[in-house]
């Protein structure tokens, strides 16, 4: 009986705040807009027993589906979200990788300190470390005023609102989630391989890139999922950030919903970003399994 | 010994330098005189002022606190009994739905998560409010606390426990007695953790909350899409003044309660 009821808590808590809202997006996306409260049909009708339930299903469709692949904005909006993180991702890694590298190489009383520094902005809002680069991106912010006197260029770059400050500003809000699976590949690591690869006549060159580098694969993979899934469905970026030519598909959901008021397609819109993330969610948890069974 | 590397030092004080300095930027920017945030005007704390005069914000930050608090101690109720269940109960029907709905909202996006719970709350014709935010954060961070829990509970001993049993304990006391004690740094690094979450999330709480309901970062996000503002910016250090005292103190902590407890087990070990 407690046994029972120890699953039971947990279980029926998911159950009804996670799974059945899913079940509610999946149906809405299959109902049409109507101007009623709420703003969409058709309405399950128990009363009417058997018949209703009937004409209930009868009344869903793909309509919202056919009409986002009609409307370019929203296949547009999921390659450029695609596009965004991919590119976004390769950035992180390229800024990430040194710095767990740097780390993984400090003295060992130092390590303690530094992996603190890299997971402190992490507990800081979110919204603040986003916030903070609008004063510095924009057109009379502190980046254009240092390059100014710099001398590098005569008027101010447009920076803010646009993908530049997209980039820059995932690349800065994601970078813990990137050092942090790179630098515990890489503290592992025995350093007497690298000593052994520079004995054998490796130069220091292609000793990283033959042994450093397919030592730590699995924290370079497990970081870039760690970027990539949560960026493809991002908001507060894009919309702090980008501009209006930034099209990413967190974005354009919200709009559809707070703006449009059109359930069924912002529904819809969820519908298939989660289709879309099924795959590399996929392919990040078959890594994280074969890491687990490689260390036994 | 290691050989000084100039590549290591200059990648770490680039890498840190990038982290750091934006947010140093912010601090500074907040004590400055002039309206416009990117032309120093000399030092001042009257955003200070402006901001504790300001009751939207400071009954947004009240109403903020009151869901953290509730939704990240129910969280790790519940998330704790999740673990406890995966890592005990062996196997029941459903076990793959149950460890798959923990895990799913880990790596669901938010805007589908707010949009979903949204849609659930208007369909059953909850009012929504706090009591509608508590439930969201609720759900999503109990899904972080068990991962973090989880990982303690799956070292721990379990001939502990089963002693406590033998010995004649209940198995809510063997829970409470000794259990608990050895999950409790990773449990209190749970609840932080959903406390931190929910005190940060913007898009789950715009979705699930109604006109009675505002939140700091909905606040801070509809002042911000304006433009930067000093009062954001001496907002924005109070908070990065707490997390950081928050954090270093919750290190300090653990470090002090790891070496106890390494020192205890040496003496646990000791033959009498």
């Amino acid at each position: 009986m407690r046994r029972f009821l120890l699953i039971a808590v947990p279980y029926l808590w998911l159950v009804a705040l996670f799974l059945i809202p899913f079940l509610i997006v999946l149906k809405i996306s299959l109902s049409d807009i109507a101007l009623a409260r709420p703003p969409y049909m058709p309405q399950l009708d128990l009363s009417a027993g058997w018949e209703g339930i009937r004409s209930f299903f009868a009344a869903l469709d793909f309509e919202n589906f056919r009409f986002l692949t009609t409307d370019d904005l929203y296949w547009k909006a999921y390659l450029s979200s695609l596009q965004i993180a991919l590119i976004s991702t390769l950035l992180t890694l390229l800024v990430g990788y040194p710095i767990a590298y740097a780390m993984a190489r400090s003295a060992p009383e130092w390590r303690p300190t530094l992996l603190m520094l890299v997971i402190l902005p992490f507990w800081t809002s979110f919204l603040i470390r986003v916030y903070a680069w609008m004063g510095i991106l924009a057109n009379e912010g502190l980046l254009n005023q240092f390059l100014l006197w710099l001398g590098v260029i005569n008027e101010p770059l447009t920076i803010l609102n646009t993908n530049t400050a997209v980039y820059i500003g995932i690349v800065y809000t994601y970078l813990p989630f990137m050092i942090l699976p790179i630098y515990s590949a890489l503290e592992r690591m025995d350093d007497s391989l690298l000593e052994a690869a520079e004995d054998l006549g490796c130069s220091r060159m292609s000793a990283f890139w033959l042994v450093t580098i397919p030592l730590s694969k699995n924290g370079i993979i497990a970081g870039c999922f760690l970027v990539f899934i949560p960026v493809i469905g991002e908001f507060v970026i894009p919309s702090l950030l980008g501009g209006s030519g930034t099209l990413m598909i967190g974005k354009v959901l919200w709009e559809e919903f707070f703006s449009n008021r059109d359930w069924p397609v912002a529904s819809a819109v969820a519908v298939i970003l989660l289709l879309i993330l099924v795959i590399p969610i996929i392919l990040f948890q078959r890594n994280e399994q074969k890491q687990r069974e490689a260390e036994g | 010994m290691r050989r000084f590397s100039w590549f290591n030092a200059t990648a770490l004080t680039l890498g840190f330098a990038f982290l750091y300095v934006p947010m140093i930027i912010l601090v500074v920017y907040s004590f400055n005189e002039s309206k416009l945030v990117t032309v120093w005007a000399g030092f001042s704390t009257q955003w200070y002022g402006e901001l504790i005069r300001n009751e939207e914000f400071l009954n947004a930050a009240w109403v903020t606190i009151k869901v953290a608090v509730m939704s990240s101690t129910i969280a790790t109720v519940l998330g704790t009994m999740a673990d406890y269940v995966l890592v005990r109960a062996g196997r029941f029907s459903g076990r793959t739905l149950f460890s798959g709905m923990i895990y799913a909202p880990l790596v669901m996006p938010e805007v589908i998560t707010g949009l979903s719970l949204l849609l659930l709350f208007i369909g059953i014709g909850l009012d929504r409010g706090v009591l509608t935010i508590v439930l969201a954060h609720t759900t999503f961070s109990m899904c972080y606390v068990s991962v973090v829990v989880s990982s303690r509970l799956v070292s721990f001993d379990q001939s502990l426990e089963e002693a406590a049993l033998d010995l004649g304990c209940s198995p809510f006391e063997a829970f409470r007695l000794v259990t608990l004690p050895i999950i409790a740094p990773a449990v209190i690094s749970g609840w932080l953790l959903a406390f931190t979450l929910s005190l940060d999330d913007l898009v789950i709480a715009s979705f699930t909350t109604g006109p009675s309901a505002t939140t700091l970062p909905i606040k801070i996000f509809s002042a911000v899409r304006l433009g930067v503002s000093p009062e954001i910016n001496a907002l924005s250090t109070i908070m990065i003044a707490i997390v950081t005292v928050g954090v270093i103190t919750a290190s300090l902590v653990t470090k002090q309660a790891a070496v106890r407890q390494a020192r205890d087990e040496r003496m646990a070990e000791r033959p009498a």
